[in-house]
């Protein structure tokens, strides 16, 4: 028994965007990563100190998990079908029924269990997205796009992460294309998406998100190594260059990926302002990689000086400053 | 970012797999580029590893000192907690946590047992002891061995 898809993979920075931007292309639909990033208003900032995941407060650069792909196939009026499991033979039976018929099946699960990831990778996460393009005897062929090439993973570990526990159970969630439209609309996709993240970013009224969530999170940080002592002052901090850097942002917290996007954008409208944008974007993604440097140096001890936590907030002030002129300029040549 | 000044700081961190940035060319132009890694978030990783580490030898101390039964260890072991233990056993909070403490787990019905070494994926025998040693997560479950001392 087997079944292989002829399924082109492509390696991208995040696996919500690779999954979306290489199902899409299946179908015809060419849109680089960058650009599915930012039709799915990707980019978002939110510093979450009263949820905490292993006793760190979560914060995260990008939206709840799902909500990339449901956006972009809403914004290009693409059907398509999502669904979950309870019954875990059945989960497999429905993705064997679509294979069959040539259709490549978009997946969410966990990450322990996925045996071709690298190892130090492996955490009991849950939110990963993957792609089943075909199988054969007890093996599946997956297109993740973390991996440069299309992998294989058996039945028993496809089944375990599919129906791993923890935070965000997937509960063998899995999602494909149903119907395309006759013509898709992206450059009003494309503007749609820009307000959306203007308006995630500048006017969410609570101080944990958006660029307000960046203030916040800088005047927690100046107050973290006498609040919490050393050790945990320093896992905080490296929590945040780990969502910021290690969880496929493309670098800078998903910054210079909307970059990218803006370059795209600014050529698809042929709106030059928006090449000005992109340029002020990866200055900001510059001064959060300045933010990463000096955090690594505070965790790894090479920083010894007691003004090192307030120079980091002072970058993140810095940063806010830089955006909150990004997008306020982005919501005018849109507006226009 | 430009192209050239994307890092490249290897640890054996992504086990060989290059990751994609986004810098711009020499034209100003977005473009993909591959990354072996780059130090701050190699760091960052190492740290969140070792915490786990951290972890596991606490569990396995505590375990050989007598406070806690082995379930408590492989829990740790296998990244686990309390919530998660009760998702995959189906067993109560409580249950899970009489378990973990050392008294309890005197004599264990044979069908926990079962269970719990189903869960972490070891043996009944195995579950019955911790290893004589520190061990590390990744080396243990995955046979990876984390280089600690990269240079800088």
């Amino acid at each position: 028994m087997n079944k292989i898809i002829d399924f082109k993979h492509g390696q991208a920075a995040h696996c919500e965007n690779g999954v979306t931007s290489n199902l899409l292309n299946f179908y015809g639909i060419k849109l680089s990563e960058p650009m599915i990033f930012g039709i799915g208003s990707g980019l978002f900032f939110s510093y979450m100190p009263f949820i905490k995941m292993n006793g760190i407060p979560v914060t995260s650069f990008r939206p709840l998990p799902g909500v990339i792909f449901k956006r972009v196939t809403k914004r290009l009026g693409i059907e398509v079908k999502v669904q979950k499991f309870n019954n875990q033979n059945k989960s497999m039976l429905e993705l064997n029924r679509l294979l069959d018929q040539g259709i490549p099946v978009g997946m969410v699960v966990g990450v322990y269990d996925l045996t071709y990831f690298p190892p130090a990778y492996r955490f009991r996460f849950n939110a990963h997205n993957i792609i089943g393009t075909g199988y054969e005897n007890n093996n599946y062929f997956i297109s993740d796009p973390v991996m440069e090439d299309i992998e294989k993973l058996s039945k028993e570990d496809l089944l375990k992460n599919r129906f791993a526990k923890g935070t965000y159970r997937p509960k063998g969630k899995m999602y494909y294309i149903k119907n395309l439209p006759e013509n898709s609309e992206t450059e009003n996709a494309v503007k749609k998406a820009i307000k959306h993240t203007c308006k995630d970013m500048l006017t969410i009224p609570i101080p944990f998100f958006g660029l307000k969530g960046i203030t916040t999170l800088a005047n927690q940080i100046e107050k973290w190594p006498q609040k919490l002592g050393e050790k945990k002052a320093k896992l905080y901090l490296g929590q945040i260059v780990r969502m910021q850097e290690e969880i496929g942002t493309g670098g800078a917290g998903f910054r210079f990926m909307y970059a990218a996007f803006l370059q795209e954008a600014g050529k698809l409208l042929n709106d030059p302002n928006l090449y000005e944008s992109s340029k002020q974007m990866t200055l900001t993604g510059d001064r959060w990689r300045d933010f990463g440097v000096l955090a690594g140096r505070i965790f790894k001890q090479r920083e010894k000086s007691e003004n090192a936590y307030s120079e980091a907030a002072n970058i993140l002030r810095d940063i806010r400053i830089k955006e909150e002129k990004v997008f306020k300029d982005l919501q005018k040549i849109i507006k226009a | 970012m430009k192209k050239e000044d994307v890092p490249q700081h290897s640890g054996n961190l992504q086990n060989g797999v290059k990751e994609i940035q986004y810098a711009v060319d020499e034209k100003g132009n977005y473009t993909q580029v591959k990354s072996v890694g780059w130090k701050p978030k190699n760091d960052a990783l190492k740290q969140a590893v070792n915490l786990i580490d951290e972890l596991i030898e606490d569990a396995r101390q505590q375990v050989i000192s007598g406070n806690k039964s082995p379930v408590f260890f492989y829990m740790h072991l296998k990244q686990m907690d309390y919530s998660i233990l009760k998702q995959y056993t189906g067993f109560s909070k409580i249950r899970i946590k009489k378990h973990c403490r050392n008294k309890a787990f005197n004599n264990p019905d044979n069908n926990i047992l079962k269970k719990y070494a189903e869960c972490f994926g070891i043996t009944v025998e195995q579950l019955k002891t911790v290893p004589q040693e520190p061990v590390k997560s990744l080396d243990y479950n995955f046979n990876f061995k984390l280089e600690n001392n990269q240079t800088d």
